[in-house]
Formats: structure tokens, C-alpha cells, sequence
């Protein structure tokens, strides 16, 4: 009985996968596929050392993440807040040990796996910001201590991790955060209010940055400044995405990355990697699978029922294009360096962890998008 | 109630969500059109700086030609030479690399002090040399532990080296780096090659150009670091032509061994048919291998400052009166122009009065009565100034210079002078000055402003010797497969008679029991030599000292008479012709002669001549194989 339950009927695993979103796994796995192809090209032709563990650990991850969409979204819902404040902990915990003389370190090693709770926190701020707007009304939404509670959700992993210091998570969570509030129906003169804020206190900022933050502000400024120093890696980057031309100079034939002259090309800059050997039509191939992915994530945001799933499957979406948009705007060269990767095409577990956990949960919204989830 | 508001808050939300969306939307089309911007319209630009990027055009310096004696017995090679460089900005702390570089091999002492030294001096980028001459097992040492020597690396370079050291320096020379005086007037573009080496003095000098090779270029692909990844394009490069002396190595060093018994000498062997030079020594000399890789300021002071001239050749460079060396030359002069046959005896008292002045006999009681074979043999000076007032400097000059004195043979080493012979036009430019008849009588025995070379002397031998053609001197047979054309030499126009009286005199000088050079006689039979002693004043002797019987000997080392000696063996059929000038020797038969005595032996044991020179078949080796 129960086992029909688990393998049959409504409510059971069965039907679950059913409502499992696969035109959006395969477009995930579609961009992971290009991380696979680069990352091979990267290692000179080679699945080690990096293209074999990725593609091992995306399987893993791709798991996890159908797991996490079949959990019932009302689980997600209860530990919204537990989840982040937990992070939160572990942020400090990261703070500490870094103060502690292990020096600056953003992750912790528990053995099996390395947790960057930065990465984990961009999610928990969805999550806790959706949950928080899905039981506020219009009055809500007007009222200023109401706002300034939900402010409180970004302050602090903001301080947190931007003391990290990891200027580039932090401002990723901001955005997010900003744009929960917008989605969520924030008065719109308090964005108004907040940007030209932001605007008087950023040379404020610019002091408080470290000495190598601000030499990327300047020499994103004017990358001619110091060609073989700062400005290097945009300027390598530029000419490996420029000779790449139209068709690009073929699989295994970039010059500029395989003679390391690009910098961190199995990581940062491996779209700059995959455009030198693909071309214009392997970069706008990258750009229209990350334009669909963001176009489902919107659809199942739609499609949802309820306030929390629609705005946490939005927020996840928000938050992965935001990863995308500063990552391939900065190898082009249009803001300055930070260190932030592709989502799913650079090397690395933790982005990969997040954004994966991400496309689970909005998964989770599309499978239990007519749950009724309690009003508090 | 609440549906309506869900529903009312679905709607705001589809409302941003919309704005959010597009806002994504329009990013996505900019980062699209900020890739086609770059791609298209940046996109050449860009590939040219890629191609630069990785490109490096290098110079490739080809190996220096090798110099080998007769046989391919090698004077001038190329050594492998591993050296360790370091580029002070690329070190983190460099005394801290230099320190990690001495735990893994031994560094000279003092090595790190001069480096740190050097340091300071020189701009931060320049790489510095740590130490040179590793040997593989260091090589290997250093190569492994590279990564953890930031800024250090490892050169493999080739340097010349020279195997006979001293014993031939003066005849091969030795490579420099280029000045900027060798880079004037040179379009070859391996001359901007920092460190390039180019030869200095000597055959290395002389035939640089033939020596040194074209240079070959390489494209090669670098990574950002400049290291080569692989290469593109490859021209080789020509190594430099190998050089065939007429030079018997062995010989040479036996020359060179047997000069160090004196203070200051110099030696020529040669060929008295072919002009072939195959010993030219000059004692002291100097270990070439120290030029190489730049000699210290106080060892070449210490070698510029001697007074026995250890840095010129003096073989060729060196210029003496020949003192009685030069007794066939007047002899010769005399019987051409008929002033005497071999019958003519002239008596010897010990001196000769003409004008007003007294000339000396060296033997102080006179010789007596002597023809000129005797006179030669006995080496009777007045015999030769009473044939000097009745030949007149004209003749005897005009003999000198057909003998070959009195100019350059233009042979490969440019460090040859000519010597002089005086006459009358010559002293009228020099010191406007007409010519003392008393001039002519002391010309006669080689002394006044008769100046030679060991050099000459030898060519004047062998011209003797070969039945009076002129012969000249050479030593380098071919430059890489072309022979180079030696001869044939022309006729001197000398009565063979005349010539063989002046031999039979210098058979005499060596042979007969009365001859000045009979105790330095070569006693094998067969190989018996033929020669001539002179003994030439440096400083004149005062009347105070031929009155007190001053020994010359006694003097200071600077003073003493130089000592000659020239010959040629064997006996019939001449075939080594030999001049030895030992400085300051006091007395040609007894300093000079022994030493021509062992040289013609040697010569005439191993017979160098014996072997014509050919070039290697080096290159046919392959196409046998083939065969």
C-alpha cells in the first residue's frame, strides 16, 4: 500500500516526475554541455583535469537537484528562515576563521565537500524574501518598518560577505534582494530614493575597497592604463574574443587560451575560451540557451499559484542571469574584474551547487505549483 | 477577499515581472551585440594582436667554425656551456633564490656577493649570470627545482675553446664579444645579438666572417610567460666553415715547449717549397680560454705590462736587427754584382777603419785570411764591410727585399709587420738626412736600422734554401671545402752557383769544427742542418766597456744582445727552413741554435710535409654510406 503510494496515484514519485520540468533539464544540461566541450578544449583536448570531474559532478548534482524538485514545496516554505539564518552562521563562522589567522577563506571544508556559504546565501535570501512577501498585503507593502524589516534580510549577509571579502557575491545578493522587492510591489520612489543613494555614497565606497578592488575600478576605467598588469586579463580577454571572428578558429585550436595567455580560462573566462573557438555564433549559441532558461524560469514563475512560489521561482531565475550578466559583461570587458564565474559552464562545484539547487527549487514550484501554503 | 487580492497581487507581480524580463532581455541583446562589435568590426585589430601575442622572431646564432691543424688535430672548438641566469625582478628576494640556488649546487665563493653586487648596479631586468660551466648533473639539479627559483633559469650556450691553450694563442687568437668599432662597417644582423662573439686577434679575427656562419631564424609560439611552446617556422642556421691549417699541432707545441726554456723567444717552422708554416711560436703566450668569457682587468694588465710581451706575437710582430743572419744577403749581393767569386780571400785583423771610424770584428785577434764560405762559417764581420763600400746600400737593400725583407707577405695574421730595409731615399724621408757611407758598413751584418722579423728570417732561409724562389708564407689551406691558392711562386733571377756558395757557407756554419754553430749540429745522419747564428746589439758598446772587457751577459736582461739563429735541414733536397729569436739571448749560436737544431729535428721526424694538405672528406662520409 504505501509502496503504491510512493510509485503510483496522485502525490506519488511517479507522477511527481511527471510534472518535473525536462525541457528545462535538457536546456540546463545543454549549457553544462558547452562547460563539458570547453572545459576538454581547455585542458588542451583532454578530459582531465578538468572536463571528467565536471561531468561527474553535474550527474551528481542533477540528482540532487530532481530530489529537491520533487520535494513538496511546503517543506522549502517552513525552512525558509532556518536555512537562512543558518547561513548566516556559517558566514560568520567563515568570517571568524578567516580573522583567526587561516586566512581569508570563503569556504568550509567538511570533508566530502567544501561549503561556500556565500553562494548558499544567495539562495537563502530568496528563499527568506519570499516567504516573507507571500503574506504581505497592499498595506504591507506601503508600510516603512514593514520595508525596512525585509531590508534587514539584505544588510547583513551583505556586510558579511562583502568582509569576506567577495565584493562580487555580495553585490549579486543585493541585486537579487532589490529586485524581490520590486517583484514583491515595493513603492517605486523608494528605488528612486535608494539609487541616488547609492549614487552619493559610491565614492565613499571606493575608499573602503581594498587596494586591489580599486586597481580593477581604474583599470576598468581605462584598461590601457597598465596593459601587462590589472588590465591584462580584460585585455587578453578582448583579443582572444576579437580573433575569434565569425566561425571562430575551431575546437582545440584557441591560441590565446592554450598558450595561457588567457587568465583563469577553465573558470572565469571560459566563455572567452569557448568564443575563441566557436566564434560570434558559439557566443549568440551560449546567449540563446541562458535567454530560454531565463524565459522558462519566467514561465513556471507564471504559471505558479501562490505568492511564494511565484516569486522565489522568479528570484532564482533573477539570480542566475545576474550570475550570467556580470560574468560574460565583464570578460567583454564592460564592467570591471570580479571574480565570478559561468553558471554551469565554468569549472568549479559550488556556483554549479547553487545554481543547481536553484533550478531545483523552481522546479519544486512548477511540481507543487497549486499547493496551498499557509498565510501567516 | 483574499482571492481577489492574490489575484490582484498576480497581476502587479506579472506587471514587474515584465519590466524585470525585459530589462534581461534588452542585456541579453546588448551582450549579443557587444560580442558581434568585437568580433566583426574589432575583429582584425584583434587577430593582429593575437598573432603578435604569441609570435616570436628569433635569431638563432649558428656554431663558429671549427680550426684544425693539418691532420684535424683541433686548435678552436665549441664547448657546450650551461650557465644559470637570473633576473633580479623576477625573484621575490633575490639573496633568498641565491641562497636556495647553493643549497642544491655548489657555487663558487663569493658567487652571491658579486651577484648581489651586480644587482645593484644593473637594471632590474637585465638577467645577471649566477654561475657558468655546470656540469649535466647540476643542470638536472637546477632544471627540477626551477619552479621553486623564481626568476631564475638555465642558458645553454656554446663557448669557444681553445684545447692547446697557450701553445698555439698566438696563431689562432681568441673570440670577444662584438665592440661597437667590430659592429661598424658589419650589416650582419648577428652582430645585435647581445653577448655575440666575434674573433679578436689572429685567425679568429682574420677569417671572422668565414668563421662565424649565417644565422638562422626561428618563429617560435609563446605562452604568456614567453615561454616557446612550440615552433612554427624554422631556418637553420649555417654553421661557420671549418679551417685547415698548414699547422702541424704537434710540432707547435713542441715548438712552444721548447721556447720556454728562454725568457722571451719566438719560432717559425716552415715548408722552404710551399711557403706551409707549420710551427709559429711565440714564449711567453697566453691561455686564450681566459679571453673568452672576458678576462679580468688585473690579468690583462698583468699580461699587457710585461716586459717580455707575452700578448703579441712576436714571431711575426717582433722586429730585430738580424745582426749576422743577415751576412747571406750581402754575400749574395756580392756575387751577383761580381764584386767577388768564392776564391776571393780578404785577411781579418780584427777591425776595419773607414772615414773615421773604427769597425769590430767580434772576434777581437781577427780571423785572418777567409773567402766567404769561411767568412760565413766564421761569421768574420770585417770580410762583409769591406764587400758593404764596394757594393753600396743599393745593393745589399735591393738583395734584402728580394730575400724578403723589408715588407709584409700579407699572410693571414694581420698582426704582421714589415721590418725595414734602409737606403738612401728611405733615411731622406725619414730624417732628411743623406746617407753616411759608415751607415752602409754596419748594414752589412744586419745591424743599424736592419730590421726583421722571425718571420722573414725563415722566408729568407727557405728562398735560400729552395734554389732562390719566392716562396711566401701561409697557414690556412682551406675555409670549409675551397682550398685556398698558395703559388706558384716566382723565380728570384739568382745564379744558382752564388746561391750554392752561400749554402755551402751555411753548411759550413753548423758542420765544420770552426763554424760558430758546430756544437748545436744535428748528428743524425741524413737530417743534417745548414744555418746561420747573428747576434744583434741592442745597445751599443761603449768604449768604456770594450775596454774593460764587459761581458754582455753581465748586463741588465733588457740589454743583453738578442740572439739569432736561422736554418734549414736536411742538407740536399732542403725541405723545413727554420728562424728562432730569442730576446736578449746574448749569443745566436749559442741561445738560438740549439733550439733550430731540436726544431728541424722534430720537423724532419715527423715530416709534416709528407702528407699534402687535403680538405677532410667531412661530407663525402655521408653519400659513401649512401653508396
Amino acid at each position: 500500500m504505501a509502496k503504491s503510494v510512493i510509485l503510483s496515484g496522485e502525490g506519488s514519485i511517479i507522477q511527481m516526475l511527471k510534472y518535473i520540468n525536462w525541457g528545462l533539464v535538457l536546456l540546463v544540461t545543454l549549457l553544462a554541455s558547452v562547460g563539458f566541450t570547453a572545459l576538454y578544449s581547455a585542458a588542451g583536448g583532454s578530459f582531465d583535469p578538468w572536463a571528467g570531474k565536471q561531468m561527474i559532478r553535474y550527474s551528481v548534482f542533477m540528482i540532487g537537484t530532481i530530489i529537491i524538485a520533487i520535494v513538496d514545496i511546503r517543506f522549502w516554505y517552513r525552512i525558509a528562515y532556518p536555512f537562512y539564518f543558518t547561513c548566516l552562521v556559517l558566514l560568520v563562522i567563515v568570517d571568524v576563521m578567516g580573522v583567526i589567522g587561516m586566512g581569508a577563506q570563503r569556504w568550509i571544508n567538511l570533508g566530502f565537500i567544501q561549503i561556500q556559504p556565500s553562494e548558499l546565501t544567495k539562495i537563502a535570501v530568496v528563499m527568506a524574501l519570499a516567504r516573507y512577501f507571500h503574506s504581505a498585503d497592499a498595506q504591507d507593502m506601503k508600510s516603512l518598518r514593514f520595508l525596512l524589516i525585509g531590508v534587514s534580510f539584505l544588510v547583513a549577509p551583505f556586510i558579511l560577505v562583502a568582509t569576506q571579502p567577495d565584493l562580487g557575491t555580495s553585490g549579486v545578493i543585493v541585486m537579487a534582494g532589490l529586485a524581490m522587492f520590486f517583484l514583491a510591489g515595493a513603492p517605486i520612489w523608494i528605488f528612486i530614493v535608494g539609487a541616488v543613494g547609492a549614487a552619493a555614497a559610491a565614492p565613499m565606497g571606493y575608499l573602503l575597497l581594498h587596494d586591489y578592488q580599486k586597481q580593477r575600478v581604474l583599470t576598468f576605467l581605462d584598461p590601457e592604463r597598465d596593459p601587462l598588469g590589472a588590465g591584462y586579463h580584460i585585455t587578453q580577454s578582448k583579443i582572444a574574443l576579437g580573433s575569434g571572428g565569425f566561425e571562430g578558429k575551431g575546437f582545440l585550436k584557441g591560441t590565446q587560451s592554450h598558450l595561457d595567455f588567457l587568465p583563469e580560462k577553465q573558470t572565469d573566462f571560459i566563455f572567452t575560451l569557448w568564443v575563441e573557438e566557436w566564434g560570434f555564433f558559439g557566443g549568440a549559441f551560449i546567449l540563446m540557451i541562458i535567454a530560454a532558461i531565463l524565459g522558462y524560469g519566467a514561465w513556471i514563475s507564471m504559471r505558479c499559484r501562490h505568492s511564494f512560489g511565484r516569486l522565489l521561482a522568479f528570484g532564482l531565475m533573477i539570480n542566475f542571469s545576474i550570475y550570467v550578466f556580470i560574468n560574460v559583461s565583464m570578460v567583454m570587458g564592460l564592467i570591471p574584474v570580479v571574480g565570478v564565474p559561468l553558471p554551469l559552464v565554468s569549472y568549479g562545484g559550488t556556483a554549479m551547487m547553487s545554481v543547481m539547487i536553484g533550478f531545483g527549487l523552481m522546479m519544486s514550484c512548477n511540481v507543487y505549483k497549486d499547493a496551498k501554503l499557509p498565510r501567516m | 477577499m483574499t482571492l481577489e487580492k492574490d489575484s490582484d497581487k498576480a497581476v502587479g507581480f506579472s506587471r514587474r515581472a515584465f519590466v524585470i524580463g525585459s530589462l534581461q532581455g534588452a542585456f541579453l541583446v546588448l551582450l549579443g551585440g557587444r560580442l558581434a562589435w568585437l568580433q566583426t568590426v574589432e575583429g582584425n585589430k584583434y587577430k593582429t594582436l593575437a598573432e603578435n601575442n604569441r609570435i616570436n622572431l628569433k635569431m638563432m646564432a649558428p656554431a663558429r667554425g671549427q680550426i684544425v691543424d693539418r691532420f684535424g688535430v683541433p686548435f678552436a672548438v665549441n664547448n657546450q656551456n650551461f650557465r644559470v641566469l637570473v633576473i633580479p625582478e623576477q625573484t621575490d628576494d633575490l639573496k633568498e633564490s641565491l641562497n636556495k640556488l647553493s643549497h642544491l649546487i655548489k657555487l663558487p665563493e663569493g658567487t652571491i656577493e658579486n651577484v648581489l653586487k651586480l644587482a645593484k648596479k644593473s637594471p632590474v631586468y637585465t638577467p645577471i649570470e649566477v654561475t657558468d660551466d655546470l656540469n649535466w648533473q647540476e643542470v638536472a639539479t637546477v632544471e627540477v627545482n626551477i619552479p621553486d627559483l623564481p626568476g631564475m633559469s638555465i642558458d645553454a650556450g656554446e663557448v669557444r675553446h681553445y684545447p692547446f691553450a697557450d701553445a698555439a694563442a698566438h696563431i689562432i687568437g681568441y673570440v670577444g664579444t662584438a665592440s661597437k668599432k667590430d659592429q661598424e662597417g658589419d650589416s650582419d644582423p648577428l652582430l645585435t645579438l647581445p653577448d655575440f662573439q666575434v674573433g679578436k686577434i689572429a685567425l679568429e679575427r682574420t677569417f671572422d666572417k668565414e668563421l662565424r656562419g649565417k644565422a638562422g631564424s626561428s618563429q617560435v609560439e609563446v605562452n604568456v610567460v614567453g615561454r616557446e611552446v612550440r615552433e612554427l617556422k624554422n631556418a637553420q642556421s649555417l654553421e661557420g666553415d671549418r679551417i685547415i691549417l698548414s699547422i702541424d699541432a704537434e710540432l707547435q707545441r713542441f715548438a712552444q715547449q721548447r721556447l720556454s726554456s728562454e725568457r722571451s723567444a719566438s719560432a717559425v717552422v716552415m715548408d722552404v717549397h710551399t711557403g706551409e708554416i707549420y710551427a709559429l711560436a711565440s714564449y711567453p703566450a697566453f691561455d686564450p680560454n681566459y679571453f673568452t668569457g672576458g678576462i679580468s682587468h688585473e690579468r690583462y694588465e698583468e699580461l699587457s705590462g710585461d716586459i717580455t710581451f707575452p700578448l703579441t706575437n712576436k714571431a711575426v710582430a717582433g722586429q730585430y736587427p738580424p745582426g749576422s743572419t743577415f751576412k747571406m744577403i750581402t754575400a749574395l749581393a756580392a756575387l751577383e754584382a761580381g764584386v767577388i767569386t768564392e776564391g776571393t780571400v780578404a785577411s781579418c785583423p780584427g777591425h776595419y777603419d773607414f772615414g773615421n771610424g773604427r769597425f769590430h770584428c767580434w772576434k777581437a785577434g781577427g780571423h785572418g785570411g777567409l773567402n766567404v764560405t769561411g767568412a760565413l762559417a766564421e761569421s768574420c764581420d770585417v770580410f762583409f764591410y769591406k764587400l758593404s763600400t764596394e757594393l753600396g746600400i743599393k745593393r745589399i737593400a735591393d738583395m734584402a727585399r728580394r730575400l724578403g725583407l723589408g715588407s709584409k707577405f700579407d699572410m693571414e695574421l694581420k698582426e704582421e709587420r714589415a721590418g725595414l730595409v734602409p737606403d738612401e731615399a728611405w733615411k731622406k724621408k725619414k730624417y732628411a738626412e743623406g746617407w753616411h757611407p759608415g751607415e752602409t758598413v754596419i748594414a752589412s751584418i744586419g745591424q743599424g736600422y736592419m730590421l726583421a722579423t722571425p718571420l722573414q728570417l725563415a722566408v729568407m732561409t727557405a728562398r735560400i734554401a729552395n734554389g732562390a724562389k719566392a716562396v711566401k708564407p701561409w697557414m690556412v689551406g682551406f675555409t670549409g671545402d675551397t682550398p685556398i691558392k698558395h703559388g706558384a711562386w716566382d723565380d728570384l733571377d739568382i745564379n744558382p752557383k752564388h746561391m750554392d756558395i752561400v749554402r755551402r757557407g751555411m753548411t759550413r756554419v753548423v758542420n765544420d769544427q770552426r763554424g760558430t754553430g758546430y756544437g748545436a749540429r744535428i748528428k743524425e745522419p741524413g737530417m743534417e742542418m745548414a744555418g746561420k747564428s747573428g747576434t744583434a746589439q741592442v745597445k751599443r758598446i761603449t768604449k768604456a766597456e770594450r775596454a774593460a772587457g764587459v761581458k754582455n751577459e753581465d748586463l741588465a736582461w733588457q740589454f743583453r744582445h738578442h740572439a739569432l739563429f736561422v736554418g734549414y735541414a736536411p742538407l740536399e733536397n732542403p725541405k723545413y727552413a727554420c728562424s728562432v729569436v730569442v730576446e736578449h739571448g746574448v749569443g745566436g749560436s749559442k741561445a738560438a741554435a740549439p733550439i733550430v737544431r731540436d726544431l728541424l729535428l722534430m720537423a724532419q721526424q715527423r715530416d709534416p710535409a709528407k702528407k699534402p694538405l687535403v680538405a677532410e672528406p667531412a661530407q663525402t662520409e655521408e653519400k659513401t654510406k649512401h653508396g
